[in-house]
């Protein structure tokens, strides 16, 4: 069973690749939401021996609602609005941030086995999480697109998520609640100011900022 | 015994039935009938009744270049078990021979390519190097990691009973390098995302290109080694998919060739629901199997 909890893990990380490697916005944008999706099933699966039964319900649906659909949509929404081509163009080439990324994810294996956690988790719960925040950090310095970083920041989020299911059995679930809140509220800015930057630079080319002057 | 010899003759006489079920599956999809499962061995017997013409500037690396293809591809089956219970010849390490052998038989098609001095196989051999210096690393990560989650050192154990263990105790570890080896396969084979068998577009292939200029006896063998070629893959991938084969022999060898002829018919699948990839595009898809096959090793390590 360990087995199966681990594949959820696995997709978790496949998912992150499969972002750094996606050169479409659109193929990026429904990996984080199936990422999403797979997040909202986490904890479901991690509470066997939850005491809080309708506590984890909650915070499965929210995630699942909040990463897997109604962010993904919104940022498919701001990309067809805006009518930017569907490109990523990176910074940083495709394969030498596919290979970043597996690197991360081996050094974050490496560096999970030195980490003593506070309750025992399952063994891929550190070195998901690590591998997904560094993808994501990778994302927001790469990617020259804002659909592009707001993927990142995205990313980068869900992996503090997985860190956070450690500790699902304490926290109270409103603060919970609130980080799904403020996620949500952050990508509806940022789509906001995507539509901004569009309308300034009639592309979603976050170098032109530098131009701005006041 | 008797499934070793068994499975040498399916090795011998079944692959090229897996184009044809190619081509049927591909037809199909297409809302076409199709050619005859069988026409595969037509066009190797109509091949084989011709003659053969050799460009006055092609040495004898030309001629050879058909013939070690299909020696290598040959030898290289005898180590990988097909079907029976083990692989006709096995022994510590015999994985690393077989991959090198089908090396082989690709650095011959490569020289036969370039002998004959025509720039576009010249070109066609470049990216068909490329791309297997980029499927290898796929291949020998995922390779280790079955060394790492079977204990054997050689391909019949690695693929036959070590398997069923693994699959318990590293389930998702062998999917990823089930996975890897599925993207292996269709890069080596010359299959659709990667290159696309029945274009004749000068400027796109990759293996078709390369043999451009061989005919009638020396192209039947190229297009027969390139069949034994699809299978050995296919037996690698099935295999691994099988995991705890049946007891019963002659039904483990039954779902192997069912299971095999699945293989082409998933081929046919991903030929009819994908375009070809650009050809800038195409390492990023290896590098991907690669790190698939990468992060089951650490996985396996950890």
């Amino acid at each position: 069973m360990t087995g199966w909890i681990d594949l959820l893990f696995i997709l978790v990380l496949v998912a992150d690749q499969f972002v750094l490697a996606s050169s479409r916005l659109r193929a990026g944008i429904r990996a984080v939401a199936a990422q999403g999706v797979v997040l909202g099933v986490l904890p479901v699966v991690l509470a066997s021996d939850a005491t809080e039964v309708g506590h984890v319900a909650a915070l499965a649906v929210g995630a699942a609602a909040v990463k897997g659909l109604a962010i993904p949509w919104l940022l498919a929404r701001a990309t067809r609005e805006s009518r930017v081509s569907r490109e990523a163009a990176p910074l940083l080439g495709f394969v030498p941030s596919l290979v970043l990324g597996a690197l991360g994810i081996v050094a974050a294996v490496w560096l999970a086995t030195d980490l003593p956690l506070p309750v025992p988790g399952p063994p891929l719960l550190v070195p998901t999480a690590l591998g997904t925040i560094w993808t994501g950090l990778l994302l927001l310095v790469s990617r020259r697109k804002a659909v592009g970083q707001v993927l990142g920041f995205l990313v980068l989020e869900n992996g503090v998520f997985v860190f956070g299911l450690l500790l699902s059995d304490f926290m109270p679930a409103m603060v919970e609640v609130g980080v799904l809140l403020d996620l949500f509220a952050a990508v509806f800015v940022m789509a906001i100011v995507m539509f901004d930057i569009q309308r300034a630079f009639s592309s979603l080319d976050t170098d032109r900022l530098s131009s701005l002057r006041d | 015994m008797a499934y070793s010899i068994l499975q040498l003759l399916a090795f011998l006489l079944a692959p090229p039935l897996l184009l044809g079920v190619i081509g049927r599956v591909k037809a199909r999809v297409a809302g076409r009938e199709g050619p005859p499962l069988l026409q595969p061995y037509r066009d190797l017997a109509r091949l084989l009744r011709k003659g053969a013409v050799y460009s006055r500037t092609a040495t004898w690396l030309f001629r050879a270049g058909p013939v070690v293809g299909l020696g290598a591809v040959l030898a290289a089956g005898l180590m990988v078990p097909l079907g029976a219970p083990a692989a006709t010849v096995s022994f510590d390490g015999d994985f690393v021979l077989v991959a090198y052998l089908l090396g082989l038989a690709r650095f011959f098609t490569v020289l036969a390519a370039l002998d004959t001095g025509s720039s576009f196989e010249g070109m066609g051999a470049s990216r068909e190097v490329t791309f297997s210096a980029l499927a290898e690393p796929a291949l020998f990560l995922g390779l280790l990691s079955l060394v790492r989650s079977t204990g054997g050192l050689d391909l019949s154990h690695l693929l036959g009973p070590g398997l069923s263990a693994a699959w318990r105790t590293d389930g998702p570890a062998l999917l990823l390098v089930g996975l890897a080896f599925f993207v292996v396969a269709l890069a080596e084979n010359a299959r659709i995302p990667v290159d696309d068998p029945a274009t004749h577009l000068e400027l796109t292939m990759i293996h078709e290109v390369m043999v451009l200029d061989h005919s009638g006896p020396d192209l039947a063998l190229i297009q027969y080694g390139a069949a034994l070629k699809l299978w050995l893959f296919g037996a690698l991938v099935v295999n691994l998919f099988l995991g705890a084969r049946p007891a019963d022999p002659a039904l483990a060898f039954a779902a192997f060739l069912a299971l095999e002829l699945a293989f082409a018919a998933a081929i046919g699948l991903v030929e009819s629901s994908m375009a070809r990839l650009r050809l800038v595009r195409v390492p990023q898809l290896l590098v991907g199997a690669s790190v698939l096959s990468g992060f089951a090793l650490v996985l396996l390590l950890r």
